[in-house]
């Protein structure tokens, strides 16, 4: 014992050689615990234990693509709604806390209520998605590895060009998962001042490789 | 012969009105013979992939849907057809314009946008399926191509 306590820093003397494996080991479990209670949030079932998910976006989620495909593999909530990087997530997390509160408040406990906000609700969303290029679809879906040829006429011919003019998923997909809300598509009198949606901007790229060309 | 659902459903309840007036036979529906709270046994249908436009086939044919329209929803807040065939986003997407029919009313009147009345493009416009056709279809046009 007299040889080991040689080696032991000042610090571990201080405390006591068990005391630091009470923490090593107390650290674990804190560690083990909050990564638990982190993930255990980050299940469908723990989403949709709320009303508000279950009655409205989630309902509307199982008839798309996402939900239910040919081979089984599926998008769930946290998928597409939580970044999977450590930083970006627990970002995501603190976020979720004003979530907590209008669930409390009652926020949007109708779907009435829900629907009243739902174009607040997607842009939210959008914003986010803009602003990360996207991230959530391309944890999957990369771009360097699509093959054109595999894929319809319509979307062989858009996504090649959407990615030279700098676009990103949801700057077209919009609506893929969950009901859009009221969107002003230019139509006459349908929604006429409603949301607008923007496809992504029309990059001056275009107009210089337009100039090229000529 | 293109199949063509619309048609061949007119003529689906023509015969079947011919069947019943013209004999005692039993009319057999084009489910088959299930009770109605049985599912029938149908085939699986595949919408057709993506090809290029399909020729009308008499003057004034709603032109058919060339693509798969899975998933694409017409509801009161968005209508996804409008989304690329649209006069302002055709041009981007490549896709058909809305005609210029679409922009009159009722009476006629021309209007400065698409007419509400023409709003559930898939009412006339249809998608394409491999599916047999239920009953025989002679239909020929009565003009050349060409309008």
């Amino acid at each position: 014992m007299m040889s080991l306590e040689k080696y032991m820093p000042a610090w571990v003397k201080r405390i006591g050689l068990l005391t630091v494996f009470a923490l090593f080991a107390a650290g674990i479990v804190f560690w083990g615990g909050f990564n638990w209670a982190l993930e255990a949030t980050n299940k469908e079932s723990f989403c949709i234990s709320c009303h508000e998910m279950e009655e409205n976006v989630f309902r509307e989620y199982q008839n798309t693509i996402h939900y239910t495909n040919r081979t089984g593999v599926r998008a769930t909530c946290p998928d597409c709604h939580v970044p999977k990087e450590w930083g970006p997530k627990m970002v995501r997390k603190i976020q979720a806390s004003n979530e907590v509160l209008h669930k409390i408040l009652g926020t949007i406990d109708t779907p009435e209520k829900f629907n009243a906000k739902r174009a607040q609700l997607a842009q939210n969303e959008w914003k986010r998605m803009k602003a990360n290029d996207s991230q959530e679809c391309r944890n999957c879906h990369r771009y360097d590895y699509m093959d054109y040829t595999e894929q319809g006429n319509r979307a062989a011919k858009q996504h090649p060009q959407a990615f030279i003019d700098g676009k990103t998923c949801i700057d077209c997909h919009k609506g893929i998962a969950h009901q859009l809300p009221a969107i002003d598509q230019h139509i006459g009198k349908q929604n006429e001042g409603a949301v607008e949606i923007s496809h992504g901007e029309k990059p001056a790229a275009k107009e210089e490789n337009k100039a090229e060309a000529k | 012969m293109r199949f063509i659902p619309a048609l061949a459903l007119a003529a689906a309840v023509l015969f079947s009105g011919f069947g019943a007036a013209s004999a005692q036979e039993k009319v057999l529906s084009e489910r088959g013979d299930v009770a109605i709270d049985q599912t029938s046994k149908v085939d699986m249908f595949r919408p057709e992939k993506d090809k290029e436009i399909i020729p009308r086939n008499f003057q004034k044919q709603p032109p058919l849907i060339p693509h798969s329209v899975k998933g694409y929803n017409i509801t009161q807040n968005f209508n996804k057809c409008m989304d690329c065939h649209s006069k302002e986003r055709a041009e981007e997407t490549g896709a058909t314009k809305v005609a210029k029919s679409h922009y009159l009313d009722r009476e006629d009147k021309k209007l400065s946008n698409i007419s509400p009345r023409r709003y559930f493009c898939m009412q006339c416009h249809v998608p394409q399926f491999d599916a047999k056709p239920l009953v025989e279809n002679t239909y020929k046009p009565a003009a050349k191509k060409g309008e």
